[in-house]
């Protein structure tokens, strides 16, 4: 402390004085009112909460859908963003951009465009219905509004380190001996995992707590495709505070843990990519 | 050797990577035919298919849907809601990444963990939060309470001002705010950071005052940093849909945002409607993709005539 105080640049006790403040109040206080409400629920009350089947449920479609959206978005966000930094094609730029879409289109304008798409009667349901495939209103939509959330999170991890690769690597490698495919498997890909593991984190996270793009698609029947975000909501139409808190702090802790991975993951990764 | 030197060197000048880390041709087309059609697939038929549903009726039918005054007091509460909470988290992000960026203290790395909160946390705990605080059986809504007010002298006035909190305007500023909270420090830490602190020192060793540096020597060069994070802070701001929804309570011209107005139109089945007000949120989140795209292309640009120079 002692040496920031004789530093020359002033507005420390000032900045932040107003950093510790408005942190507090927008984001400590409130945090922990969800919390405090628990500790005055009894330790039956809180399991029978946040593990009643119904809840129970509700993990298991949140959990298995973020996870095999993440998957899937780290399989494709790969190949999306080797292909724009190694591959120059006309629009690239413009691509590029789009990948962002996720991230500035309002979730519920994302939830309701999924659904006209993959309703029975929409652009690709109706191409399904024929051979008895539904989408919307099944698990399989939820799948779907959850990779369009976090497929830039995959790409915008990976994209900066595979721009850093060096050639030489690849070079040396290839002048051992090794053809493409080893090379890539070998050299190139080991250079990755770090950035697809954190991306991966980063959407399986996201996934788990959104809400406005899956609500629409999902149908949200009970045991079956009601999201964990959705059961808080249904809770507190009912007035039943205790219960929703109970399932909030649930996931809470689930969301730090997994924030505290996702930062020992971009140290590994940026270790690695020092190396 | 000379003539594979020489290849090599043909190879870099015509552009080409050398071959031994070029990818086969058919390689190249099949994964870009790939990444192309997973973009096309899950991100751009998404968008078209909002703007396609809006003019499903036709032209006329579309404006006939946005003259709705429902509709405009909704987009009326978006701006409102927009244009206090970008401002309220630009004055901390600037002051979290002036203490951060230029001092050391104890507690630092706890300090911007803490700051990343938000973004772990569900849209609809963000919401359920300020429930918790100020609804009806909340820790500072009993100060509402009409049957046993905490402080009378308070509570009389807050009635007299008919003053809510949840299901009310302040309710979704303050779930907004929470939700944006992080965008514009997470921004200007890492920028400030790699700047160092040479410029403010030589800025205050010739006789600037601190609050002259920082309007003349640091905000000059954050300031294209500043500018992304409120694009991309803005964006969240105008289009939160989970939180809001939790606190807003649903009053039609009252309580409804953009998006939460998209909602009821939706489940009403008024489908060109619901479309047509989901397509001014989809042109602001292409206008942001757009402003985005801008900075960091000139961003770039510059980049690379330092580079050159």
């Amino acid at each position: 402390m002692s040496r920031s105080h004789r530093s020359v640049i002033p507005g420390f006790g000032l900045s932040l004085g107003l950093t510790i403040t408005y942190l507090s109040l927008i984001v400590l206080l409130p945090l922990s009112a969800a919390f405090l409400k628990t500790l005055g629920m009894t330790w039956e009350e809180f399991w029978a909460a946040v593990a009643s089947p119904r809840v129970i449920a509700s993990y298991r479609i949140s959990f298995l859908a973020s996870f095999a959206a993440a998957s899937v978005n780290c399989v494709f966000g790969l190949i999306v963003a080797w292909v724009l930094v190694r591959y120059p094609f006309p629009g690239r730029k413009i691509v590029d951009a789009l990948v962002d879409l996720p991230f500035a289109l309002p979730t519920a304008v994302a939830g309701i465009a999924l659904t006209a798409l993959y309703a029975p009667n929409g652009w690709i349901g109706a191409l399904l219905a024929p051979y008895g495939i539904k989408i919307a209103f099944t698990e399989i939509g939820v799948f779907i509004a959850l990779t369009f959330i976090g497929l830039p999170f995959v790409v915008r991890t990976v994209q900066p380190i595979i721009e850093e690769l060096e050639p030489e690597f690849e070079e040396a490698s290839a002048s051992l001996g090794a053809n493409r495919w080893q090379t890539i498997r070998r050299v190139i890909l080991p250079q990755l995992v770090p950035a697809l593991l954190t991306g991966f984190a980063m959407a399986f996270a996201r996934a788990l707590g959104e809400y406005g793009s899956v609500v629409f698609i999902s149908g949200n029947m009970p045991m079956r495709t009601e999201i964990t975000p959705l059961l808080i909501i249904t809770k507190l139409e009912q007035y039943d505070y205790k219960g929703a808190t109970a399932i909030a702090v649930v996931m809470l802790v689930t969301s730090f843990t997994l924030l505290l991975l996702i930062n020992l993951l971009q140290k590994w990764s940026r270790r690695h990519a020092a190396v | 050797m000379s003539s594979v030197v020489s290849s090599l060197q043909h190879a870099a000048a015509a552009g080409h990577r050398p071959l031994a880390t070029r990818d086969a041709d058919w390689v190249r087309y099949t994964l870009t035919a790939v990444a192309l059609g997973f973009l096309a697939l899950f991100l751009l038929l998404p968008l078209v298919a909002v703007f396609a549903e809006a003019f499903r009726r036709g032209i006329g039918a579309y404006f006939a849907a946005l003259n709705d005054p429902d509709g405009m007091h909704a987009l009326k509460l978006t701006l409102l809601t927009a244009a206090i909470a970008v401002p309220a988290n630009l004055v901390f992000g600037v002051s979290a990444a002036w203490c951060i960026a230029k001092f050391n203290f104890p507690g630092k790395s706890l300090l911007i963990t803490l700051i990343d909160l938000p973004f772990a946390v569900s849209p609809v705990i963000s919401g359920l939060i300020f429930v918790l605080l100020f609804g009806a059986q909340g820790w500072l809504g009993h100060y509402l309470d009409v049957e046993n007010p905490a402080l009378p002298w308070l509570q009389a006035w807050l009635i007299e001002q008919d003053f809510k909190v949840i299901f009310a305007v302040p309710g979704i500023v303050l779930a907004t705010v929470f939700v944006t909270f992080p965008f514009i420090a997470r921004e200007l830490i890492p920028l400030m950071q790699t700047q160092g602190n040479d410029e403010e020192y030589a800025a205050i060793t010739l006789g600037a005052s601190g609050w002259q540096t920082f309007w003349k020597v640091t905000l000059p060069n954050i300031k294209w940093g500043l500018f992304y994070g409120v694009i991309l802070c803005n964006a969240r701001a105008m289009g939160e849909f989970g939180a809001v929804s939790v606190v807003s309570g649903h009053i039609r011209g009252q309580t409804n945002t953009l998006p939460l107005h998209v909602e009821i139109l939706y489940n009403e089945y008024q489908f060109v409607a619901a479309f047509a007000a989901a397509s001014i949120l989809a042109l602001l989140a292409l206008v942001t993709l757009i402003l985005k795209s801008l900075v960091e292309w000139a961003h770039a640009r510059r980049h690379a005539a330092d580079a050159a120079s």
